[in-house]
């Protein structure tokens, strides 16, 4: 996976005293709490993770999960209760102040009575080796948008406006919190499409999400969290089978729910009258094998299931209740 | 470089944003015009040998200059709302940059507010030797780093909600126990309270011209302690702003 970018020496910057850089992102113990109106909500509860340099990573999990506080201690936004985090071979703030770390934090507007180009441009000039502020707007989709002020933009236009500005710092390490959040369909293919594009030249990425097919089409690593415990941690293909049932929904009569879970990729059936729900391991063969055995069956619906049920049921019925993701 | 770069983006946003520029700029002068105006012709007010367009001049260049520093933390928590001060810190800009760039930004605009009013009063009949304006447009400026100060401070200190009446309620108090809107008097518990606030020898600084009290050591202590204690905190309050807000 994409080669180790280590070839731009920055003099002045954190090289010259940091050791070899190899790792993006090293965290031991990270801990976190907070105090909210509810109490005290303990968002992170102990993560070790390494991040290898030039790796995609999806930090997945449901609202409260833990991620956003997780990236904000790799960002230096927030210092851990205890444990510590390294990143690119040495504190947060080094590497933020070296310039090689840029972030496109959670859902947030732009900064008002400037263009869109002024914008990226100002950012692009705090950085030692920044991309050109006309390429990166052609890279994002949005070269059009250069004279816009940013309070006359779409949602859409703005959270690439938002991207924009984290690549023109061209990182080392980029870091995306539910960047996608804002976003319709055909917004989120030309962001990742962005992305990739990015993603090729050996960058390491971290993106946190709550969507499994996003970290699944995205990712070359996913890291699951929950409960600020991260609880499944390896490829996505691996993960996805652990998380990526999805639901089969029928109405079928006069066939007994035994016959049924026999059927190729089935786990679970439930019969509520005349509608039958078959939990499904491999919906692709199990939709083949029942219309085969059984063409009566219709009204068919296939749902992948919700990431929260599929957290329930990997991290069983967790004592902690899942307060907010930490206003 | 860097810091060129902030400061010059901080210019450019300042003054597309009307509504800044005329809260700032602009109601002190139209308070000006509207005071001095119909009393243009009073050559002594209230037989203090002062002219009344002279008097409200430098009252209105303390009170504006002072309101406009302040003002600068209403903008400073609307950044802090929309996620940008955020932005901002996860970029190599430093500190000492960022604090630089807002500072230069409101100085300009007291600058500006200066100026502003200096003209509106040669326009109704002001006049004053060269070294008085020079002498004191200079107190002023200094006094009113405690206030410049302050607006960060406030500005990463309060939320958007309660920066209205932080700012009317920190603006208004300073003005009233400084003088600005009437003289202490030498003596007395109001005198001695606000010749310990900076407001007092920004307004004297005003007033220098129109036969304020001078500075003497006590003034130069009472900015620099102000300034100190305030510079702190605004450092300590940027420190542990970092939450999402």
């Amino acid at each position: 996976m994409g080669h180790l970018d280590l070839d731009r020496e920055d003099p002045g910057s954190l090289q010259a005293s940091a050791p070899r850089r190899t790792e993006g992102i090293r965290a031991a113990g990270l801990t976190k709490s907070f105090k909210a109106p509810q109490g005290i909500v303990r968002a992170v509860r102990g993560i070790d993770l390494t991040i290898p340099i030039g790796q995609t990573m999806a930090l997945l999990g449901p609202n409260g999960a833990g991620k956003s506080t997780t990236i904000d201690m790799m960002l230096g936004l927030s210092a851990p209760d205890a444990g510590s985090v390294s990143v690119l071979g040495g504190t947060p703030q080094e590497a933020v102040d070296a310039g090689l770390v840029s972030a496109m934090l959670q859902a947030g507007a732009l900064i008002r009575d400037v263009n869109v180009r002024e914008l990226v441009g100002m950012v692009a000039a705090l950085y030692p080796r920044p991309m050109a502020v006309g390429d990166v707007l052609e890279l994002v989709g949005i070269a059009d948008l250069g004279a816009r002020r940013t309070q006359k933009l779409s949602g859409g236009q703005t959270q690439r406006v938002r991207l924009a500005v984290a690549l023109v710092a061209d990182p080392q390490l980029l870091i995306l919190d539910e960047p996608t959040v804002a976003m319709d369909v055909e917004g989120r293919h030309g962001f990742w499409a962005a992305m990739r594009a990015f993603t090729a030249r050996g960058r390491t990425v971290i993106f946190a999400t709550h969507y499994l097919e996003e970290a699944d089409d995205n990712a070359d690593r996913i890291v699951l969290m929950a409960h600020g415990q991260i609880v499944a941690d390896g490829a996505p293909t691996e993960i996805k089978a652990r998380v990526g049932r999805r639901t089969i929904r029928a109405t079928l009569v006069d066939v007994a729910p035994e016959r049924l879970r026999d059927l190729p990729g089935v786990a679970a059936v439930d019969r509520h009258g005349d509608t039958v729900s078959l939990n499904c391991t491999d919906s692709d063969a199990a939709i083949r094998a029942l219309l085969g055995a059984y063409p009566a069956a219709h009204h068919i619906e296939i749902a992948g299931a919700g990431l929260e049920e599929a957290f329930l049921e990997l991290t069983g019925d967790e004592d902690v209740p899942a307060v907010g993701e930490a206003a | 470089m860097i810091a060129f770069a902030y400061t010059r983006f901080e210019f450019v946003r300042m003054f597309r944003n009307p509504r800044f520029l005329i809260f700032s700029i602009g109601f002190p002068l139209i308070l000006f015009f509207a005071i001095a105006a119909p009393n243009r012709n009073v050559r002594s007010f209230n037989g203090s040998g002062i002219s009344f367009p002279l008097y409200y001049m430098v009252g209105l260049a303390a009170f504006g200059t002072m309101a406009g520093m302040i003002a600068t933390g209403a903008r400073i928590a609307n950044e802090r709302t929309t996620g940008w001060t955020r932005q901002l810190r996860i970029t190599p800009l430093s500190t000492r940059a960022y604090f630089r760039a807002k500072i230069l930004t409101a100085y300009v605009t007291a600058l500006l507010t200066i100026a502003l009013l200096y003209l509106a009063g040669v326009s109704l009949g002001v006049s004053m030797p060269a070294r008085d304006w020079l002498e004191m447009t200079g107190l002023i400026l200094i006094a009113l780093l405690p206030f410049a100060a302050l607006g960060i401070f406030l500005g990463h200190l309060v939320t958007t909600d309660s920066m209205g009446p932080a700012i009317g309620g920190g603006t208004s108090l300073f003005a009233f126990l400084g003088g600005t809107w009437f003289p202490l008097g030498s003596h007395g518990f109001l005198h001695d309270l606000g010749q310990l606030l900076p407001s007092y020898w920004l307004v004297q600084a005003a007033h220098l011209a129109v036969g304020g009290h001078p500075w003497h050591a006590m003034a130069w202590a009472v900015i620099a302690v102000w300034t100190a204690v305030l510079s702190v905190g605004a450092a300590f309050a940027y420190r542990r702003d970092t939450k999402r807000v």
